[in-house]
This record gives structure tokens, C-alpha cells and sequence, in this order.
């Protein structure tokens, strides 16, 4: 039976399309999507303050340019067959040393062209939504130079044909990711929390090392088609260590259970920020590095248990300090790493939940910029208020905002016929979908996931009604400032309306006769349908009731209540909640404190023996550099008689050596 | 008795002709051009007759590796692929190092003092002064230096070898006492030079005389060949070998034979010392390599021990006393001197690996050295008088370039890159270089060589990344009483030099694959 599963749920990729040569000149030419915002990148950076008038709109162009291009390489791929959509762009011979060849190349195939699309797309919209929002900034430029260099990065690593050159991008996404954390680094707060960023990624950065030395070692390649296709050939373990170990780099880059932390401090960034990078494009990257590496999982069953697993464990985390945050932002950002859970769930359920893993990715990149963008513009209306609890109301001054922000919130939390319904409900089903001799997988990941979409219309609707909603909290001229909210400039504004309209009715056109799914199946390979624990309609109800309930609860408290401008004491929980679980206590404690002690003693032995021995080393070799140094006085005498001295120690060398 | 006229390979000897040529037509122009127009005639032809020496070693460069080479001259002049690839090598960065010369900067005037012919303080100089005199007999003379290294590589036989070496010699005596400022420092340099350079000919003759006595021939094949068949005459044969690597190992400034170097790289004129720094040991390692590949692999067993304490001692001095040194261009020397040894290193592979690896390596070093001095040429010091600020000539002690990342973002950023390159940190040239070099090197058995290599590598970086340290991290001196430091705008050229030594030592860090593929054609020597 067990040999059975196995074979059935390797299937799926025996017949995975074999990659072919490019054909037409848009494929070709895909290099370009990463070389044009690069190049842009570059020039913003190079041409200094010069580019100041101009230069946001060279980011806007290369976003743009770089979304046409996908659009064209995108037509192209859908009117080839489908057994000829994965293809294989060979750039040059990249790295030659020892055995290690390593050419660079870019792979097309469903999967990537999703992503340059949402990227692409979604990030020209927010790069538009950039040049009024950062219009008083003295350093737009520079902040487009980094947007564009992420913009690039995440191209490349989304394109990549093998892990080395993915590497290449997964770097530059943290380090555009870094710069845009810190971009008003003058406050330290917000330089720490680029640092924190960076360094929780570095040890997801470790994991994908790790990975990549274990394929080197064991497949002795590492593009994608040598690596999946000696998977076969891989002993279990050996592809469960590759797989926790490309899994430790997924928790790093969406922050996921353990190294999730950063992603709330992360929000010291920009809010355009928040939107592309830290909600619908980077922080999803480790989705897409489980996805693609699905045949490296499917030979792990215990890895991808641990990525369910992992996914279970932060979308209820995510839910639950969620509920707790009063800074929009934070509770954005905490709502974002509970979706990723999700996603990161329905990737490790195997070939049931790829396909929706990635859907729900696209959609949740909607609706999730959507509503970032429109807390920056609550922000902007605000002066950069963030605290919920001196909002309320704002549906009346801010209409714009609040209706696409409200169609944001239905699609989040799962009403029908918004996006999200669409996408979470497939993933609400799938976990519920038997594991052959592991029955109670189904149950506790189902009932996760159900209370996962409970808590997520609690939080979100208490985050709706708390800003637009219930009476005015604004802080007042003896507060220090008086409140003016307005709408945002329409350069703000029609993003926004683009990304609600997405939020609204993505989800459902891409759900018509499955065609989201068929078009992935080149990469995430094809499953026959098969019948949950529990028939889909009861699901189905059961989710639609939880949701209403959740909304129902935080509309109760905070739209026909009164919301208290402080925070009130709260209970065991929600005191935790609001410090991330202890997270960062957690971490200083376990982490950060012997970290720090353990650096403390190896400075002290670094001063000591390792120092004491190389100051010594270098006094001595001074001390005979300065009595060489004495040879040379000068005198062409002496040179002369050095020259005579060293021709006959070498005659007498050569001549004496040979005896 | 018939006479058959030797064999002349016209197109192969072309780039050599065009060279010296030019030297010749130079001395004309020097001579009959009117003063106006002299610098600019100068330029045009060097650099004409740069590029189409250049174009005529590209167009050789399919049929020469296919064949192997030519040999000419009854094998005087052998231009097989190794020569063929340093010949290339030297006119490149003859074509940059040329470019350094003829920048006058912001200030208006060369490196060259305007009438060298004059005594230092004498009545006639400042009446030369006065008048503006100019004279441009440094490109000539850079031309009859670069003729006799694209001879020295091909040098088949050790006459053709010594009058190279006499050939490319002579003009560098001259051009290193041709410093507009500090001229009795630099006349000094050029003497000492020449002495010395004088003693090393000696022994290189002589050496050349004894493999004559050994052999009866001084074509290096029938010496190669020589060597396994003449018995009980080995003193001959390797006290011949020894002293003519000797000769050579002088030219190229190791260890024992380096005392010229640092004296002569601060005396001679910047842009000289960038030229001759890259070219000449260029050549005399193309020189070195082809006696040891030719003659040395049946006497492998008996050289090495000579060769691997030559070696060590070059790398292990040039570097330690490089630490302590406190002026830029004195501490290239010795930087200059320890990548001798590292060349050596590669020598010493006996395998065509270490071949293209040498010839990689030199080309990526010569690119940095002609860089870092470029970037010298600019730093200049200042005094301020009564007449406002004059500005001087270079700004050479350490200390005075505090802070200069600071005022000049992007020169100091080029030197740091060469720095790197010359300390091997990975993605510069620097490191690519030394990488082939010590594979090669321990591939060929030479591994406590390549240790020691590391070594002192590992220790060079100390005194590189201490002068990026001092520009970029070490605030600037507070301006004493008169004495200041300030960058000169370069007139174009150098700037496009530096551009060009910072864009090969990146591009070849990045991506040293082709060219190591290209130059690893090139590793067939003619007998």
C-alpha cells in the first residue's frame, strides 16, 4: 500500500515537461527583464542627485517595461502546447572550476511567469503609488534605485534555472529588502530593524547553503533539471536534509515559525515597502522555493511534514498576534505571515495544494498591497499615524480608501465572490484531503486551517472597523496635532482601485474551469481529485460560519463599541500577543544571550592568543623588515657587492645541489 | 661556399618593425617638427603605430597557434605563441602606459623635466624654463624600449637574447632620469640603473659564453639538445644556465638581485615606473620562461633548488619589507618585487598550465601596476606662498594620503580596487591571477612553494588594504603651515587609463575564463 502512495504521488512529475529551447524573440530576449530595472538601478544609483527630477520615472518606466516584456514572453508561452511551456533560456557559461560547471540560465515555465507577472505588475503599480508618496522625501530617487534593484533581484531569482543563480536572487531581494527597511536609517530604530531583517535572513540564507553543498555533494549539479531529475536516484535521508534545509530558507525569507521576528520590525520601511516587498512579492519567495523544489519534497515525506507543519504553526501565530496589534501596519504584517502560513501549508500538502499554494499567492499579493497601500494612504491622511486606536471613522473622509481597502477585507477573509474565497477555500479543502496511514493529519490540519479563517475575519474586520469605522479618535491640537484626514492624491488612489478590482475578481476568473490550475501543471504536475474527510459542502458552511462569526464578534466590539485610545490591560494572552508570543524574548534568550556571551569569550581569546600571536608574529617580522630594510642604503656599491654575493650563493647552490 | 638568404617573415616581424620605426621616425620629429606641433605629431604616431602593431599581432594571432609559429632569421626570432601572446600583452599596456606619459593634467605640464640635457640648477635650465622648452623625446625612447621587449620573447638565440636585453634596457636608463621635479633623485636612479644593469649584462654574457663553451651554439634549441649528449662539461652547462637567469632575474627584480627596484621606481618619473613596473618584467619573465622551457626541463632536477630559493626569498622579502614602508611608490616596489616571486611561482610548474597561468598573471598585473601609478601621477603636493598655492610634484609619503577617499571618491576607489587586486581578494584579477598560478604550480609538485606563496600573500594584504584603511578610514591631516595635498585633474588620458586598468582587473576578476582560454593557446615554445 505504502509502495502505492509512493508511485501515485510521484507521478504527477514522470511526466513533468522536459525543458526546450526558447522559441520566438520575446523568449530570447527574457534576459532583459532582470537587465532593464537593473540597469535602471544602476543609473539612479551612478547619476547621484542629477537624476533627481527625473529619475523616479525611470524607476516607473523600467517596472513597466519590465511587466511588458513578461506580458509578451507570457502570450508567447500560452500559444506554444502545453507539453512546450517549460523553457530553457541559456545566458553564458557562468562559473568552469574543477567539476563544477555551472551555466546561467533562465527557466519560463508557468510557475516563473506567475510570479514576473505579479512582480511585475503589482510592483509598477506600487511604483506608481511611490511618486506621490514619497514626494517630499529628499531621497525618492534613491528609494527608486532600490526599488528597482528589488525588482530585478526578485526576477532573477523567480527565473533562475538553477539554485546557484536563485541563490543570486534570494540575496538580492534581503539586500533591497535591507536598504528599504533602513531607507530612513537616521532613526535608529528603524536601521535596527533593517538589521534584524538581514541577520534572521541570514540564517535562512544558511539553510539554502547548506542545501545547495548537499545536492553539490550528493547530485554533483545544481540547475534544477540535473537536480529533480537525480532525485529518483536520492536516498531518503539524504533528500529530508536538502529538504529542512531549503525549508530553514523559506522560514528565513517569508518569515515563517521560527525566524518569522523580523517581519513585524520590518514595517519601520516605507509603506509601498510593506506592500511589494514584506506582503505580496519577497516574503512569498519561500513559497515558491517549495514549490519549485517539489519533486526534492515529494522523495521527503518528513520534510514535508515539517513544512505543514511549520505552515500550521505560523498562520496561527500570525492569527493570534494579529488580533492583539494596534499598529495598522503590524497588524498587517502579522496578517501577512498568517497567509503565508497558509500558503506554506498547502505547499507542503504535496501535489493536492501546489497549485493553490501559488494561487492563493497571487491573489493574497492583491488584496494584501491593496491594503497596505491603503493604510500608507490612512497614513498620509493622518500625518503617519499608525496607531488604530486614534483612528475610527475614516469611511466618510477617505471614501477612495475605505472602499477599496473594505473590498480588500472581503477578499481576505474569505467572502464569496471575492479573491480570497477562491484561493483559501481550495486550501481549507485540500487540508482536509486524506493522508494514506496518517488519518489525523486531515483532522488537525483541517481544524487549523478552519480556525485560522476564523481568526483572520476577527482580526481583520477588528482592523477595518477600527479605522473607518466607530467614532473619531483622532489626536487632538492639545495632543499636539489636530487631524485633517483627506484623500490621497489620485496618483495614490488608482493603484489602489486597480488592486481592489484585482482583489474582487482575480480570484474568481482564474477559478473558471480551473484555469489557474491547468496552467501550472507543466511545473506542479496534475492529481486526480479525490474526496476530502469531510464532503466539501459541510466545509464549506462550516468556514462561511466561522468567518461570520469572527466578523460578527470584532464589529460587535469595535464598530458598535466604544474602543478605548489606550489600550486597556487585557488578558494573559493578548499581553503576549502584543510582544509576538515573546518572540524576541525567546530569541534574546535563547539566541541573542549566548550568542553574546559566546562572542564575548571568543573576543577575549581572539585578544589574547589569537592577537598575542600575530602582533608577535608581525613585531618580529618588522623588526627583520627593518634590518633588510638597512641593506638597502643606497649605495651602489653595496648593491653591487649584494648582487655578487647572491649569483655565487646560487652557483654554489646549483653546483653543490647536484652532487 | 653558397649564401642562402635567411627566410624574413615580413608580416611577422611587422609589429616589431612598426615599433622601432616609429622610435626612429620620432627621432626626426624631435629633430625637424617645429615646437608646436611635436607633441601632438608624437602622440599621433605612437599611438598609430601602437594599434596597428596591435591589429597585425590580433590578425597573426589564428594562424600562428594553429601552426605553432615561424621561426626566422635561421631561428633568431621565434615568434611562436607564447611570444606572439606577450607581444600582444606589452603593446596593450605600452598603449595605457604611453597615455599616462602624455597627460599634463590640470597643471599643465608632463612628468618629464623640459630639457633634460640641462644640468639640475644650472643657468640653462631655467633659461629653458623660461622659454618654455619642451622636449618629447620620451616617446621615441618608449618605443625603442618596447621594440627591445618584443624582441626579447621571440629571442631565439642568446645574442639575439643579450642585444634585446641591452636594447630595451638602454632607454629605460633614460627614462628614469627624465623627472621634471627632483631631478638629481631622479639622475641618481637612472646611474645606479645603469650600473647596475651594466653588472647584471655582464653576467648574463657570460653566463651566455659558458653555454657557448658547453655547447657550440647559442641557439637555445641546440643547447636544449646539447644537454643530453655532451658528458663531464655540466659545470659549463649549468654555472651558464645560473648566471643567464641571473641576468634575467635582475630585469625582472627578484631577490637577490632586486636593490635596483626601489630606488629606480621612486627615482624615474611615475608614469616611467608604471611602464617599466609592467613591461619590463613582462618581457623578462617571456624571456625567462622560454629559457626555462626550452633548455631547463632536462635540467629540471638540477635548476630547481636555485629556482625555489629564488622564489622564496623574492615573494618572502619583497613582502615583509614592504610592510614597513612609508611611501606609495617605494612600497609598489616592493609590492612589484613579491609578484616577481609569485610569477616565479608559476614558472616553476614545468607545465603548460604554468605557462598560460604566467601569462595570465602578468597580463592581470601589469593592468594594476599601470593603474596604481596612474592614480600616483595625480596626487600631488602643495604649497602655499606668497603667490597662492603651487602645486608640486607627487604626493608620495603615506601619510599624506589621509582622507583622500573622502575628497576623491572615485580615484581612491580605483586605487583600492588595483590594491585589491594586487592582495588577490576574490573578484578582482588579482585573485584569478594567483589562483591559476598556485593550481598550476602545486598540480606541478611545487607545493610548499604555493605554501609559502599564501603566506605571503596573506601578509601583503596588510600593507595594501592599510593605505585603503588610510584613505578612506584615517581623517585627514590638519594642513601644516604651507604643505598641503590635493588631486589634479588629469587631461583625459590618464583617466581613461585608470578607467580601463579598473575595468579589466574587475572584469577579468569576474570573469578571467576567456582570456585564460585564449592565452591557453598560446603555450607551445619552438625549440
Amino acid at each position: 500500500m505504502s509502495v502505492h502512495t509512493l508511485t501515485a504521488a510521484r507521478l504527477p512529475f514522470a511526466d513533468l515537461a522536459v525543458p526546450v529551447a526558447p522559441s520566438g524573440p520575446w523568449q530570447e530576449s527574457a534576459w532583459l527583464l532582470v537587465a532593464v530595472p537593473l540597469v535602471s538601478a544602476a543609473v539612479l544609483l551612478l547619476a547621484g542627485r542629477r537624476s533627481d527630477r527625473w529619475g523616479h520615472w525611470l524607476g516607473v518606466a523600467a517596472s513597466a517595461a519590465s511587466f511588458v516584456i513578461g506580458a509578451l514572453i507570457l502570450v508567447s508561452l500560452l500559444q506554444a502546447p502545453v507539453g512546450e511551456r517549460v523553457v530553457e533560456v541559456d545566458l553564458f557559461d557562468w562559473i568552469s572550476a574543477g567539476q563544477l560547471t555551472l551555466a546561467a540560465g533562465l527557466r519560463l515555465d508557468p510557475l516563473s511567469l506567475t510570479f514576473v507577472m505579479l512582480v511585475t505588475f503589482v510592483g509598477s503599480l506600487i511604483h506608481v503609488y511611490s511618486v506621490a508618496y514619497m514626494d517630499a522625501d529628499v531621497d525618492r530617487r534613491r528609494f527608486f534605485a532600490y526599488l528597482n534593484l528589488f525588482v530585478a533581484a526578485m526576477l532573477l531569482l523567480v527565473l533562475a534555472d538553477s539554485f546557484v543563480l536563485l541563490f543570486m536572487g534570494w540575496e538580492g531581494v534581503g539586500l533591497a529588502s535591507y536598504l528599504l527597511i533602513g531607507f530612513w536609517n537616521h532613526r535608529t530604530e528603524y536601521a535596527v530593524a533593517a538589521k534584524k531583517a538581514f541577520i534572521a535572513n541570514r540564517v535562512g540564507d544558511l539553510g539554502l547553503l547548506i542545501a545547495m553543498m548537499a545536492m553539490f555533494a550528493t547530485v554533483g549539479a545544481l540547475d534544477f533539471t540535473s537536480v529533480f531529475g537525480a532525485v529518483g536516484s536520492m536516498d531518503t535521508s539524504t533528500a529530508t536534509i536538502i529538504g529542512l534545509a531549503l525549508l530553514l530558507a523559506a522560514c528565513g525569507k517569508s518569515a515563517q515559525f521560527p525566524l518569522q521576528s523580523w517581519l513585524g520590525d520590518a514595517m519601520a520601511g516605507p509603506t509601498p515597502v510593506s506592500a511589494l516587498i514584506h506582503a505580496a512579492t519577497m516574503v512569498t519567495a519561500g513559497v515558491y522555493l517549495v514549490v519549485r523544489s517539489a519533486p526534492i519534497y515529494e522523495a521527503a515525506p518528513d520534510a514535508q511534514l515539517a513544512v505543514v507543519v511549520v505552515g500550521a504553526i505560523t498562520l496561527l501565530f500570525g492569527a493570534i498576534v494579529g488580533c492583539a496589534k494596534d499598529d495598522i501596519k503590524k497588524a498587517l504584517a502579522a496578517s501577512t505571515m498568517s497567509q503565508i502560513g497558509y500558503m506554506m501549508l498547502a505547499a507542503g500538502l504535496g501535489p493536492v495544494g501546489y497549485a493553490f499554494a501559488i494561487f492563493h499567492l497571487v491573489t493574497h499579493g492583491f488584496f494584501k498591497a491593496g491594503m497596505f497601500l491603503g493604510a500608507g494612504s490612512v497614513m498620509h491622511g493622518m500625518n503617519d499615524q499608525v496607531d488604530m486606536r486614534r483612528f475610527g471613522g475614516l469611511a466618510r473622509y477617505m471614501k477612495i480608501t475605505w472602499v477599496t481597502f473594505g473590498l480588500g477585507w472581503l477578499a481576505i477573509i474569505g467572502v464569496p465572490p471575492f479573491s480570497g474565497f477562491f484561493s483559501k477555500d481550495k486550501i481549507i479543502e485540500a487540508a482536509f484531503m486524506p493522508v494514506a496511514g496518517a488519518e489525523w493529519r486531515a483532522w488537525l490540519f483541517g481544524s487549523v486551517v478552519l480556525i485560522g479563517a476564523g481568526l483572520t475575519a476577527f482580526y481583520m474586520s477588528r482592523l477595518f472597523f477600527m479605522t473607518f469605522h466607530g467614532e473619531k479618535r483622532w489626536t487632538t491640537a492639545a495632543e499636539g496635532a489636530e487631524q485633517h484626514p483627506h484623500e490621497s492624491p489620485r496618483l495614490m488612489t488608482w493603484p489602489m482601485v486597480v488592486l481592489a478590482v484585482g482583489s474582487v475578481a482575480l480570484g474568481g476568473l482564474l477559478s473558471i474551469g480551473g484555469v489557474f490550475t491547468t496552467w501550472l501543471e507543466p511545473v506542479v504536475g496534475h492529481t486526480e481529485h479525490a474526496d476530502p474527510v469531510l464532503p466539501i459542502p459541510v466545509i464549506m458552511a462550516s468556514t462561511l460560519v466561522l468567518v461570520l462569526l469572527g466578523a460578527f464578534l470584532a464589529w460587535r466590539q469595535y464598530a458598535a463599541s466604544t474602543v478605548p485610545q489606550v489600550a486597556p490591560a487585557g488578558s494573559a494572552l493578548t499581553r503576549a500577543a502584543r510582544r509576538d508570543l515573546y518572540q524576541d524574548e525567546v530569541n534574546d534568550a535563547v539566541l541573542v544571550g549566548p550568542g553574546a556571551y559566546l562572542t564575548r569569550s571568543l573576543v577575549y581569546g581572539d585578544r589574547q592568543v589569537v592577537d598575542g600571536a600575530v602582533v608577535g608574529v608581525a613585531h618580529v617580522t618588522v623588526g627583520i623588515a627593518e634590518r633588510v630594510r638597512k641593506l638597502q642604503n643606497g649605495y651602489v656599491r653595496s648593491y653591487a657587492a649584494t648582487m655578487l654575493a647572491g649569483a655565487v650563493v646560487l652557483l654554489v647552490v646549483v653546483l653543490v645541489t647536484r652532487i | 661556399m653558397s649564401y642562402a638568404a635567411p627566410h624574413i617573415g615580413w608580416l611577422q616581424i611587422a609589429p616589431l618593425a612598426i615599433v622601432l620605426g616609429t622610435g626612429l621616425v620620432g627621432v626626426l620629429v624631435e629633430a625637424f617638427v617645429p615646437r608646436r606641433a611635436r607633441r601632438t605629431t608624437q602622440l599621433v604616431l605612437v599611438f598609430a603605430a601602437l594599434v596597428a602593431a596591435l591589429l597585425l599581432i590580433v590578425a597573426q594571432w589564428r594562424d600562428t597557434m594553429a601552426s605553432g609559429g615561424v621561426s626566422l632569421f635561421g631561428g633568431s626570432y621565434l615568434l611562436d605563441g607564447p611570444a606572439l601572446a606577450i607581444q600582444g600583452t606589452l603593446v596593450v599596456l605600452s598603449i595605457l602606459a604611453v597615455a599616462v606619459f602624455a597627460d599634463r593634467t590640470s597643471v599643465g605640464q608632463d612628468a618629464f623635466a623640459p630639457a633634460a640635457a640641462a644640468v639640475p640648477g644650472s643657468d640653462y635650465e631655467e633659461l629653458a624654463r623660461r622659454k618654455g622648452l619642451e622636449q618629447t623625446e620620451v616617446y621615441p625612447l618608449a618605443m625603442f624600449g618596447l621594440g627591445g621587449m618584443l624582441l626579447i620573447v621571440a629571442a631565439g638565440d642568446l645574442l639575439t637574447l643579450f642585444v634585446a636585453l641591452e636594447a630595451l634596457s638602454m632607454p629605460l636608463y633614460v627614462l628614469t632620469g627624465l623627472a621634471r621635479r627632483r631631478r638629481l633623485l631622479s639622475q641618481e636612479a637612472s646611474l645606479k640603473y645603469l650600473l647596475l644593469g651594466s653588472f647584471a649584462s655582464a653576467l648574463l654574457l657570460f653566463g651566455a659564453a659558458l653555454l657557448y663553451g658547453f655547447s657550440g651554439s647559442l641557439h637555445l634549441g641546440e643547447i636544449a639538445a646539447a644537454t643530453g649528449t655532451i658528458a663531464g662539461l655540466e659545470g659549463l652547462l649549468l654555472g651558464g644556465m645560473t648566471l643567464l637567469l641571473i641576468g634575467l632575474f635582475f630585469k625582472v627584480g627578484a631577490v637577490p638581485f632586486h636593490a635596483w627596484t626601489p630606488d629606480v621606481y621612486v627615482g624615474a618619473p611615475t608614469p616611467v615606473t608604471g611602464f617599466m613596473a609592467a613591461t619590463t618584467k613582462i618581457a623578462a619573465f617571456g624571456a625567462m620562461v622560454r629559457v626555462v622551457y626550452v633548455v631547463g626541463p632536462s635540467l629540471q632536477w638540477d635548476l630547481e633548488p636555485m629556482l625555489w630559493t629564488v622564489a622564496i626569498l623574492t615573494m618572502v622579502v619583497g613582502t615583509v619589507v614592504a610592510l614597513v614602508q612609508t611611501d606609495v611608490k617605494r612600497m609598489l616596489a616592493y609590492s612589484s618585487i613579491a609578484h616577481a616571486g609569485f610569477v616565479l611561482v608559476g614558472v616553476l610548474a614545468f607545465s603548460t598550465e604554468g605557462i598560460a597561468s604566467v601569462l595570465f598573471y602578468l597580463v592581470v598585473y601589469g593592468l594594476a601596476t599601470i593603474g596604481a601609478f596612474a592614480v600616483v601621477t595625480l596626487v600631488r603636493q602643495t604649497r602655499t606662498g606668497a603667490e597662492g598655492t603651487v602645486i608640486l610634484g607627487e604626493a608620495t609619503h603615506l601619510a599624506q594620503w589621509a582622507g583622500l577617499g573622502r575628497r576623491s571618491p572615485w580615484l581612491a576607489g580605483a586605487l583600492s580596487l588595483f590594491l585589491l587586486s594586487f592582495a588577490g581578494i576574490p573578484l578582482t584579477a588579482g585573485f584569478a591571477g594567483k589562483f591559476t598560478v598556485f593550481t598550476a604550480a602545486a598540480d606541478g609538485g611545487a607545493v610548499p612553494l604555493v605554501v609559502v606563496g599564501v603566506i605571503a600573500s596573506a601578509a601583503a594584504v596588510f600593507f595594501y588594504v592599510r593605505l585603503i584603511v588610510l584613505m578612506y578610514f584615517t581623517p585627514e591631516r590638519e594642513e601644516e603651515g604651507e604643505e598641503g595635498v590635493t588631486v589634479v585633474t588629469s587631461s583625459g588620458f590618464t583617466t581613461v587609463v585608470i578607467a580601463v586598468a579598473a575595468i579589466g582587473t574587475v572584469l577579468l576578476g569576474v570573469l578571467p575564463g576567456p582570456l585564460l582560454e585564449l592565452l591557453g593557446q598560446a603555450v607551445k615554445f619552438l625549440p
